[in-house]
């Protein structure tokens, strides 16, 4: 599969108090999550995001809080994958379990705000359509890619483990 | 093996090696008032009706509690309901409840050698009774709540051997600083931390405060052996009968780093990373508005102690406010019995019921736009406690009492 979208940067440690800030917790409804994506950056954040945007961040993107209403913020403003150089492990397996794409890609660098990124998760390739460059990232465990095929924990769960 | 092998070794049936994939069962879950509701949905979809076992699950209400609007008390509302119906005797609210990281262990649900998910990144704070704990999102705890298992991926092990005594007003939550302004906010992405050499150096409420802010170099646990200490303190105390786990000898270790507790000094974290790390000294002159002291890294009885020492006799600067909570409805009655109450009010500061409150800028204490707080939590992230362009300096009790009586951020030895 592959995602299209229009790079929206930011840098390292973002953490998930910068994705959706504890105030907005009283809701798990992604829309109204989505209305303050990445507000605790920047209060102007959420104006800035188109639906179908790839968020391209540095390290340790989505550190912090084990809130998963961070994926859904994210989910709700539409944007439509997450590449990072690294995330955080609570982040990581949050997204996993929600079927949210993420390509982690430690050799990812120099992706302009604006640039049209075409990102291909089964292979892994970001390629940033605008400057012509193309990184690669490691291959996902294959526990990983179960969850990941089944279209997150749940229906993983309901599948293989837990009845039906 | 190490020490977060060896336990989810016991747990899996079979020896297991930093990296793998495992399935394992779980011993306790928790969740609370923010994580509950996702974790409740995610346990619907499942197609799930009961919980594993209801008296390994705890449901804490401590985030926006007591209940900070109408929709806060709506989730708060879900979550009772849920505890209800699923016949979940540890259900933790306002007046016989706390801080869930302060709670547990003084309520002896979280033991040695077991496996413990929690619907919050601060699990890890049970590490310091020798657990393998860790926090995770709400669509695992949900599962975790239904089938009694999860998956991990087995941490590598940092190893890190202590030696020396702390000096006088330094604590765990400066080794914790050290720590990551060591190895930085990733260092320990997908890492333990194992402690050894003199755990006994730290006494368990500071190892608590240290096992507590692992997550804030990215660990998934922070690890130490239990000793004489973390025993004494369960018997009477545990919940359930449990078995201490330890490392083996020769365990392969990914890396091993040694800190000499004796040259630690006060330490503060500057806005906005907690691995942006400098000495008290070093800083100069930092004007403060606000000083929390509180929660599930400095809300124990020997960090409200080393704060009531610094600040009886003493007036918070009249430019201050100084918030003060203890960490669980046991810690303020005894702080109430045993005079420190009368010390914070008389020096002019709050004092709050537990709540988690201003550490995640819920409420009781939230910054507005250019205001400066010295805070004994764990995370100084921009926006954390409140507006984006407030400022927050994590320190430990002793420091953040100092900087309330001086208005600026300063370390005890000053006054
Ligand atoms: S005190 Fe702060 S860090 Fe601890 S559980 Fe509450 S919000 Fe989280």
């Amino acid at each position: 599969m592959v995602i299209r979208g229009r790079a929206l940067v930011v840098g390292d440690d973002v953490d998930t108090d910068a994705i959706v800030p504890a105030r907005y917790l009283v809701t798990s409804d992604p829309a109204e999550l989505g209305r303050h994506c990445l507000e605790g950056l920047d209060l102007g954040f959420p104006g800035r995001i188109r639906p179908g945007d790839i968020l391209v961040a540095g390290e340790n993107f989505g550190c912090g809080s084990s809130r998963e209403h961070a994926v859904l913020a994210l989910k709700g403003a539409g944007i439509g994958c997450v590449v990072a150089r690294s995330f955080a492990r609570i982040f990581f397996r949050n997204a996993t379990n929600l079927g949210f794409p993420l390509v982690e890609c430690p050799v990812l660098r120099d992706v302009a705000e604006g640039d049209l990124l075409a990102v291909d998760l089964r292979r892994g390739v970001i390629r940033d359509l605008t400057s012509g460059r193309a990184f690669a990232a490691p291959p996902l465990p294959p526990f990983i890619l179960e969850i990941l095929d089944a279209g997150g924990l749940i229906p993983w769960a309901r599948r293989r483990r837990y009845g039906a | 093996m190490t020490l977060a092998e060896a336990i989810i070794a016991r747990h899996a049936g079979r020896p297991v090696a930093a990296g793998e994939f495992v399935e394992v069962p779980v011993d306790f879950v928790l969740a609370n008032d923010i994580t509950a509701p996702l974790a409740i949905r995610a346990f619907r979809e499942l197609g799930a009706n009961r919980v594993f076992d209801p008296s390994r699950v705890a449901l804490v209400l401590d985030h926006f509690t007591p209940c900070k609007d109408v929709r806060s008390a709506e989730q708060c509302r879900a979550v009772r309901e849920f505890a209800r119906a699923q016949g979940i005797p540890h259900l933790f609210a306002e007046g016989r409840g706390g801080i869930e990281h302060v709670l547990l262990p003084e309520r002896g649900l979280v033991l040695p050698g077991e496996i413990v998910v929690g619907g919050d990144s601060h699990t890890c704070t049970y590490g310091a009774l020798g657990a393998f704990a860790t926090g995770m999102g709400s669509t695992d705890i949900g599962y975790a709540m239904a089938t009694g298992r999860t998956w991990l991926r087995v941490p590598r092990t940092i190893r890190v051997e202590l030696s020396g005594e702390l000096p006088r007003w330094v604590t765990g939550k400066d080794l914790a600083l050290h720590l990551i302004g060591m190895v930085g906010t990733s260092g320990a992405n997908w890492c333990a931390f194992e402690f050894a050499g003199k755990v006994e150096a730290l006494p368990l409420d500071d190892r608590l405060t240290v096992a507590n802010m692992a997550v804030e170099a990215g660990a998934t646990a922070g690890l130490f052996p239990p000793d004489g200490e973390v025993l004494d303190y369960l018997r009477g105390r545990a919940a359930r009968g449990y078995e201490p786990v330890y490392p083996e000898p020769g365990a392969d270790y990914a890396e091993a780093v040694e800190v000499d507790l004796g040259r630690l000094r006060p330490l503060v974290a500057r806005p906005h990373s907690p691995a942006d790390v400098v000495p008290v000294e070093g800083l100069g002159e930092v004007a403060i508005d606000q000083v929390v002291i509180g929660s599930c890294t400095n809300g124990r009885w020997r960090d409200l102690l080393l704060a009531a020492e610094v600040l009886r006799g003493r007036e918070v600067h009249p430019r201050v406010r100084c918030i003060v909570i203890p960490g669980s409805q046991e810690l303020h009655l005894r702080a109430v019995r045993e005079g420190l109450a009368e010390v914070f009010l008389e020096a002019g500061a709050v004092l709050s019921t537990p709540t988690c409150g201003p550490c995640l800028g819920g409420h009781m204490g939230v910054l507005a736009a250019g205001e400066r707080c010295v805070s004994t939590t764990n995370r100084n992230f921009r926006g954390r406690m409140g507006h984006p362009e407030g400022e927050v300096y994590l320190a430990n009790p002793a420091v953040a009492a100092a900087s309330a009586v001086l208005g600026r951020i300063a370390s005890p030895e000053e006054l």
